[in-house]
């Protein structure tokens, strides 16, 4: 005799169909990643190993020859440089203006949607046209920032046409154009922490600053990773600004403003060595990997009370 | 059957050789050169009722991006407009297919010399419908309220006014004798023009070394950046006024005595400046000395994705485009000078109190022969910059110009096939 086989219909359990489900959703979404998001890196990486030419058939294979081109190329060297100092200066200013008005927003009750408005304005102004505005504003000889310096009786400053200026001031533009963007992120992360907290800590005889040092600032490493994150990659990518603060000149006075995105536009499109650029962008890719993966690593922290 | 059958086949034939060809030109996007190709267009298509032109336009800033990406696509144009000095990058890596030969006997015999930059390694790759020129635009309110009656001829004349004509109140500039503008035309003044007025030579004949580092180069590099700093003719431009153009800017709110421009700023100029104002051709080292200018050109060029039909009639609307006709048009419409011999001889032209002394410049001046045209300028501006921004020596500053430039001759030139 044959044991009785389990001949039922095999059943789905509900977990699973809902799994299949939600992966057939998430299919769409991965699609869209990896043909648009993760092939074309890989074919920048493929790319890089070529010299280009407009016929695929007549691209010749140079291996790691733009690699080699690279160590030797000193106006990359200040590109990387520049990068790192912009992400360096920028980042952490952002970080603690935002918080600041954050703080002082919250401290306020009338009004801070309206000035919650007027900070987060410059977010969704077009760069070119800050840009614009700014050079006007910070122009040496008839600008209205020299004006002031004038006033409080300190020396003119040559600002974005000063190779040793322009890219604090090019930072200062970013900042202040991001700022809003940062204060909103902040101001969400302080209405999430309970008041309990603060009124429990009260009670124990706790100032101010232990407050903000033990109970604001521990709660809110989540936006604080996040925004540093962001505004890491956001700052190693720069690009708009730095092209339209200086029009003619892009990436100059000398050189000092240029980034590694701007250096890999033109030598991609208005130098056609798509090899090469293709090469810089495997760099900052690497760049920008290892440095997100860093913070990561550094900054998170599980905070519970 | 047969009786049937040819006649069939006749029509077929003709109905296949009617049946329009389209071609794509494209330009970047500036107002009159789009509204007078759209017109051209169609004075075109009423000639060749086979050939149909699409005209596609985009924004200066992405112009070259949208060609470097979309021919290799095979999406983009079959006529495409470029600055002569993308040329030699272009038809390096692909973008560009040679012209049959009968037409650089066209540009041998009826084309401003200039135009010779048209060919790379001794191949045609386009012909320009315009071509530009540099000179001196001077305020002459300014000028003749300062006593100067007519512009200078000579370097020293220029000094002369230019120091008279800037103005200083307190620790601000008011007015400027002459914005110098490194990144505006000044890089093609003191590499064209300046260097041979010293008896130097840029570059050799073939283009593939850089001769300027040597004692007359320097010579009137110095001299160039002393302007600023010996002579006060004035400061940098975009120093002394905001703006993307800043000396253009600067001279047209009535604030510069002179600046040094190319013909396509006319226009600009005209419909900007509140004042009188005239054009002279560029000072000299000294009165009687040979003059050269700097001359350079957009052109229509051949890509490879026009082939058989397209091909036939894309070579025959860029013919259209550099005809007398179009020129005649184009100098009417646009305001730029003609690229043709006959046309620029026109005594009507050459007597014109703004274009005569660009038409006049023609004559003598030399296109240079750029093959990395970003990287050569950003040279020269550097160059310049580290002088007149970081106070550097002038002779060091030029001999490390020479040799970057050179290494960029020394790239471009090792794997040119």
């Amino acid at each position: 005799m044959r044991p009785a086989s389990p001949t039922r219909p095999r059943r789905v359990s509900l977990a699973t169909r809902e799994a299949l489900w939600a992966l057939a959703f998430l299919a769409i979404p991965l699609a869209f990643f990896l043909f648009i998001r993760i092939w074309p890196a890989f074919q920048a990486l493929w790319l890089s190993l070529f010299n280009w030419h407009a016929d695929p058939g007549q691209r010749v294979f140079v291996g790691s020859l733009h690699y080699q081109e690279m160590l030797q190329d000193p106006r990359l060297g200040q590109a990387l440089r520049n990068t790192v100092l912009y992400t360096l200066l920028g980042v952490p200013t952002q970080l603690v203006l935002g918080l600041l008005v954050a703080l002082l927003l919250n401290a306020i009750t009338r009004w801070r949607d309206v000035f919650r408005a007027i900070y987060f304005a410059p977010y969704v102004t077009p760069a070119a046209a800050v840009a614009w505005v700014f050079s006007w504003m910070l122009s040496p000889n008839f600008g209205i920032v020299n004006e002031i310096l004038g006033w409080l009786g300190l020396p003119a400053q040559p600002f974005l046409t000063s190779p040793t200026q322009a890219l604090a001031t090019v930072t200062l533009v970013v900042v202040w154009q991001n700022l809003g963007f940062q204060v909103v992120l902040f101001l969400a992360g302080l209405q999430n922490i309970p008041r309990d907290y603060y009124e429990a800590a009260r009670i124990d005889g706790a100032s101010s600053w232990q407050l903000f040092r033990h109970i604001t600032l521990p709660l809110l490493n989540p936006v604080m990773v996040f925004s540093a994150v962001i505004g890491t990659i956001g700052f190693l990518q720069l690009f708009t600004q730095v092209v339209n603060l200086n029009f003619n000149d892009q990436g100059g006075p000398l050189g000092s403003t240029m980034t590694l995105a701007l250096y890999i536009y033109q030598q991609a499109f208005l130098r056609l060595n798509l090899g090469y650029a293709a090469a810089i962008t495997v760099l900052l890719f690497v760049l920008i990997l290892v440095i997100t993966l860093l913070q990561l690593r550094l900054l998170s922290r599980r905070v519970e009370y | 059957m047969l009786r049937v059958l040819v006649p069939l086949l006749v029509l077929f034939g003709l109905a296949w050789a009617q049946s329009p060809v389209t071609i794509t030109y494209w330009q970047y996007d500036f107002r009159s050169k789009v509204e007078a190709v759209n017109e051209l267009i169609k004075r075109f298509e009423a000639a060749n009722p086979g050939i149909r032109v699409r005209h596609e336009t985009f924004p200066y800033d992405a112009y070259q991006q949208k060609v470097a990406t979309a021919i290799p696509a095979g999406q983009g144009p079959d006529v495409v407009n470029l600055f002569y000095g993308w040329l030699p990058t272009w038809v390096k890596a692909g973008y560009l297919q040679p012209l049959p030969e009968d037409l650089a006997k066209v540009l041998d015999n009826e084309f401003a010399a200039i135009a010779q930059a048209s060919r790379v390694g001794g191949r045609l790759y386009g012909l320009p419908t315009a071509v530009r020129t540099l000179a001196l635009f001077y305020n002459r309110d300014l000028l003749s309220a300062a006593g100067f009656r007519t512009p200078p001829k000579t370097w020293d004349e220029f000094i002369a006014i230019a120091a008279k004509l800037t103005v200083r109140e307190g620790n601000r500039y008011t007015q400027l004798g002459y914005a110098m503008a490194p990144d505006g035309q000044d890089h093609h003044l003191v590499r064209e023009v300046l260097v041979r007025q010293f008896g130097g030579r840029p570059y050799s004949d073939d283009g593939r070394r850089v001769l300027y580092g040597d004692a007359a180069g320097l010579r009137a590099f110095t001299f160039y950046t002393d302007w600023m700093r010996k002579h006060n003719v004035g400061i940098l431009g975009n120093q002394f006024f905001p703006g993307n153009n800043a000396y253009r800017d600067a001279f047209i709110a009535g604030r510069v005595g002179m600046i040094i421009d190319g013909s396509f700023a006319i226009g600009t100029i005209r419909n900007g400046a509140r004042f009188n104002w005239g054009v002279a051709e560029l000072p000299n080292e000294r009165a009687g000395a040979r003059k050269v200018n700097y001359g350079s050109f957009w052109l229509h060029g051949l890509t490879p994705l026009a082939t058989g039909a397209k091909r036939e009639a894309s070579i025959k609307f860029l013919q259209f485009l550099t005809s007398s006709e179009t020129q005649r048009y184009w100098l009417e419409k646009v305001g730029e000078l003609p690229a043709r011999k006959d046309l620029i001889k026109d005594p009507q032209l050459t007597l014109d109190r703004v274009y005569g002394p660009f038409v006049i410049s023609l004559a003598y001046a030399k296109a240079t022969p750029f093959v990395d045209e970003l990287g050569q300028r950003k040279v020269m501006t550097d160059a310049i910059n580290r002088v007149l921004l970081e106070n550097k020596d002038p002779a060091e500053s030029w001999r490390m110009a020479a040799a970057e430039e050179q290494r960029l001759l020394d790239a471009f030139w090792k794997d040119w096939r």
